[in-house]
């Protein structure tokens, strides 16, 4: 009984931590690649100031383009 | 003008059966003209121009060096948006999660291209002169002369 207790326990524990770690991935994922014209190139992680500006212009863009 | 906003639409009905990854994509220039459009709504197709307008002067505005931004991807949970520009001409482009970037990059340029290089049509040139304008050569008239033989009587 016990046992099958602590197997729940650890089976529900690693879903969990699934879980987060793939919502910390897709957070990590959204950036904003920037490629200037003498060939450098600027990427913007998620929290950054230049992408907190960014990522809601593109969401408005994607929610226009899928008319909702 | 009809005849190059046909070329565009022809261009990106190419560029979207091309990818099948880009989901809609708007070509539009410097004033925030739309150019074509894949969105059937003309409406919708302007105010996607303007806030991706928004978000190229956002995007330059992040970097102080005189280098013009040139291409750009924007990746969100919900899908990505990309903007590929060429001098005054920009197509933005949207696609779902997790594109293959370098294709969908590729293809849009390619698009962009396209559309750049048809040239406008071609004016007849102009006649040419034909007597006028060229010189003509001036040949020594012959001088006939009958000789006659010294020793002839």
């Amino acid at each position: 009984m016990r046992r099958s207790l602590a197997v729940l326990l650890g089976i529900i524990g690693g879903m969990l931590a699934g879980a987060a770690f793939l919502r910390r991935q897709a957070a990590q994922r959204e950036r904003a690649d920037l490629y200037f014209e003498d060939g450098s190139m600027l990427s913007l992680t998620n929290g950054s100031p230049g992408a907190d500006r960014l990522l809601p212009l593109a969401r408005e863009i994607l929610g226009k383009a899928r008319g909702t | 003008m009809l005849w190059a906003v046909m070329d565009v639409q022809q261009a990106l009905s190419d560029l979207t059966e091309i990818s099948s990854q880009i989901q809609a994509a708007v070509v539009f220039d410097g004033q925030g003209q739309v150019s074509g459009s894949t969105l059937t709504d003309p409406g919708r197709a302007a105010g996607l121009v303007r806030v991706a307008a928004e978000l190229l002067s956002a995007a330059e505005g992040l970097r102080s060096g005189s280098s013009a931004l040139t291409q750009m991807e924007v990746a969100t949970s919900e899908g990505s948006v990309f903007v590929v520009r060429d001098g005054d001409t920009s197509l933005v482009a949207t696609t779902g999660g997790n594109p293959t970037v370098g294709l969908v990059f590729y293809d849009l340029k390619s698009a962009l291209r396209s559309i750049k290089a048809k040239p406008a049509p071609a004016r007849k040139p102009a006649a040419r002169k034909k007597a006028a304008a060229t010189p003509k050569k001036k040949t020594a008239a012959r001088k006939t002369s009958t000789r006659k033989k010294p020793d002839a009587p």
